[in-house]
């Protein structure tokens, strides 16, 4: 009863409970839903959300967001295909450090706005989103880059695979998941991330230096938007001004928040994120699976998001409960 | 002295300048959205025809297509006096008060590649790629010789109240009655917003819950790019013809590798090229917007204006495949 107990009052369990009703749910009206093809979908929607989801659990950990995610892969992901266009000479993976380079700086100034001016996170991050969006629109003339232009290799590593059947972009996305979860766990750097999103105030007497932290997990951010943005070259074979990246804010803040990472700062597990990232992708999937008009698709969307942090939370109460009764 | 003949010389500078305004006329266009691909190819055509002849010319977009997103423009642009306001609407009702506001102070408004339809009465004259009456039966004529005539074909459309899309696809309905595609069914029709990852889920929908599916048809540059994009992945081209609207630089890779045979458009660009010799003309007095008057485009021929003020690029639609489409620039 106590190893129960504890294992329900993990959010983990609730999240994973809520993936697998769902997708029997699902599958009673449509079995396909549970087949290796139908993973292979579900999988192939959630890369670019897992990754930039890892650097935005950092973020809202430490007590802050970063609403400017979207616009961050946006210009990456456009200077880094202009690149592409106008020196075809240069090798493709040079991309991934052009790519991951530029997300680095735009997250520097996201964090840098956020420290030295004392502003917060909320609306600087709000002002660059449009900053970003905008500078995209500059630096492309509004002009997409097409489909020609980004090289073969790149793209082939959304289709091609080296196990299973399942493309490369799918294990970089873990292996970034990996990542975060060795730094956010087993660091001294990002132990003091939770210590500084747990008590702001207690934190630097405690010997946390709250100016480099906070300017860190805006730059991974940055960085892994960055990831994000050459990625979704790889993905979609192009990067449009106004498509690429917008509105990707909300799908991960959404999947963040349903993998139980705290907005108020100090809670949050990469194993979390990973599950509500995995949910989102199962309801994006399952959406068009099942027939559901293209207007009625975002509502139902949006009451998912809300119906699982309901059921999450009452499903961790009774872990709660049961396991104080358990004790008692 | 100096002071006098200095003062001279900015009134001879600004009479100068009034003449040479008054000999070009200014053409604006506006965009359904900016970044939008199909929009660089026919704003080529406006800019390309204003080298030529007597016009200057503007682009400007929204970075939305929502209904009234073009409403601020089009105020500026009446404010700025332009002569002539050519553009792609992104509502067929939004607009109509903003159109009348403009055509009182003289100005000519045109519709291009999408008309008001149900409200002609406040736009002088439209400009589409092709007739669109015809568009549904060509596709289906289209998916229906890549698969034999027979099998389940689904539709890959934009959004659900996309006018011109929907328009061909009530056509498509129509035209798949004919005895000619009688083992020919439609199964779905499916709308993928235009947005890649929404237009590829709907895809993998379709192919999940159709395994028997023959052909998809996406009236749309994104759908198309999507469909093929899924199909390819997924190493099924032989089984799954995709085809619909697309843009040669959009499909180029995809018609190369054999992921789709055949698809079909006009040219955005002679959209551009035809407004801007028409606005032209018509401020000089040489063509009259009146139903059954010609005028004349240099590398398009004589242009007749048809019923509802109407006006054609290219009588049919223009299909390309691995033999042609190295030659489209767009």
């Amino acid at each position: 009863m106590n190893a129960l107990g504890r294992i329900l009052a993990r959010r983990e369990t609730g999240i994973a409970v809520m993936i697998v009703l769902f997708a029997l749910a699902v599958s009673l009206y449509k079995p396909q839903f549970l087949t290796l093809n139908s993973l292979r979908v579900i999988l192939l929607l959630t890369p670019l959300v897992m990754i930039a989801a890892m650097g935005q659990m950092l973020v809202l950990v430490a007590r802050h967001v970063d609403l400017s995610i979207g616009s961050m892969l946006g210009l990456s992901a456009m200077l880094t295909g202009m690149m592409f266009r106008d020196l075809p000479e240069i090798p493709w993976g040079l991309g991934f450090a052009v790519s991951i380079g530029i997300g680095t700086l735009l997250g520097l100034v996201n964090g840098a706005l956020v420290t030295f001016f004392r502003l917060p996170s909320i609306i600087v991050t709000l002002g660059t989103l449009n900053l970003y969006r905008g500078l995209t629109f500059i630096v492309s003339n509004a002009r997409q880059v097409d489909r020609q232009f980004i090289p073969a290799d790149l793209k082939g590593m959304s289709q091609t695979s080296p196990l299973l059947g399942i493309p490369w972009i799918i294990f970089m996305a873990f292996a970034v998941a990996l990542l975060t979860y060795w730094f956010a766990m087993h660091t001294r750097v990002g132990r003091q991330i939770f210590a500084l999103g747990s008590n702001p105030i207690a934190a630097p007497l405690r010997g946390v230096k709250v100016t480099q932290v906070t300017l860190l997990v805006f730059a991974i951010s940055g960085a892994l938007s960055g990831l994000a943005g050459i990625m979704y070259a790889s993905r979609w074979g192009f990067v449009n001004p106004s498509n690429t990246g917008f509105g990707f804010e909300f799908q991960v803040i959404a999947a963040v928040v349903i993998g139980g990472v705290s907005i108020n700062g100090g809670v949050g597990s990469v194993l979390g994120v990973m599950l509500g990232v995995l949910l989102m992708g199962c309801v994006a999937a399952a959406l068009p699976l099942l027939g559901i008009p293209g207007t009625a698709q975002s509502a139902i969307y949006g009451a998912v998001i809300l119906v699982a942090l309901l059921i999450d939370r009452s499903v961790r109460r009774q872990g709660i409960a049961r396991f104080k009764a358990a004790r008692a | 002295m100096l002071k006098k003949s200095l003062i001279a010389m900015a009134a001879g500078l600004a009479l100068s300048t009034a003449a040479l305004a008054q000999d070009k006329i200014d053409i604006v266009f506006i965009g359904k959205n900016t970044g939008n691909p199909y929009f660089d190819s026919l704003t080529k055509g406006f800019v390309e025809a204003c080298q030529k002849i007597a016009c200057n010319f503007e682009f400007v977009a929204p970075a939305t297509a929502e209904a009234t997103s073009q409403i601020p423009f089009i105020e500026a642009q009446i404010q700025r006096g332009v002569d002539v306001i050519a553009i792609s609407p992104n509502s067929p009702d939004a607009l109509n008060q903003v159109f009348d506001a403009a055509r009182a102070k003289g100005i000519i408004v045109m519709t291009v590649n999408g008309d008001i339809t149900g409200n002609e009465a406040h736009r002088d004259l439209t400009i589409l790629p092709t007739d669109f009456t015809k568009v549904g039966a060509d596709q289906i004529e289209m998916v229906g010789s890549l698969i034999g005539y027979e099998g389940e074909i689904a539709i890959l459309s934009a959004t659900t109240e996309a006018p011109d899309q929907n328009f061909w696809i009530k056509g498509m309905n129509e035209a798949i009655k004919d005895p000619k595609y009688a083992k020919m069914k439609l199964v779905a029709t499916v709308y993928g917003d235009d947005q890649p990852e929404k237009s590829t889920s709907e895809m993998e929908a379709l192919m999940a819950n159709f395994p028997d599916l023959k052909g998809v048809i996406a009236p749309t540059t994104v759908g198309i790019a999507a469909a093929a994009q899924v199909v390819q992945s997924r190493g099924v081209a032989d089984k799954v013809k995709v085809t619909g609207l697309g843009l040669p630089s959009e499909m180029r890779d995809f018609v190369k590798d054999g992921t789709v045979a055949a698809f079909q458009l006009w040219s955005p660009y002679n959209e551009g090229w035809l407004a801007a010799h028409l606005a032209v003309d018509l401020k000089a007095g040489k063509a009259k917007n009146e139903v059954g008057s010609t005028f004349e485009v240099p590398n398009l021929g004589t242009i007749t204006i048809n019923a509802g003020n109407s006006i054609n690029t290219q009588s049919a639609l223009t299909t390309f495949n691995a033999e042609n489409i190295d030659q489209f620039d767009f």
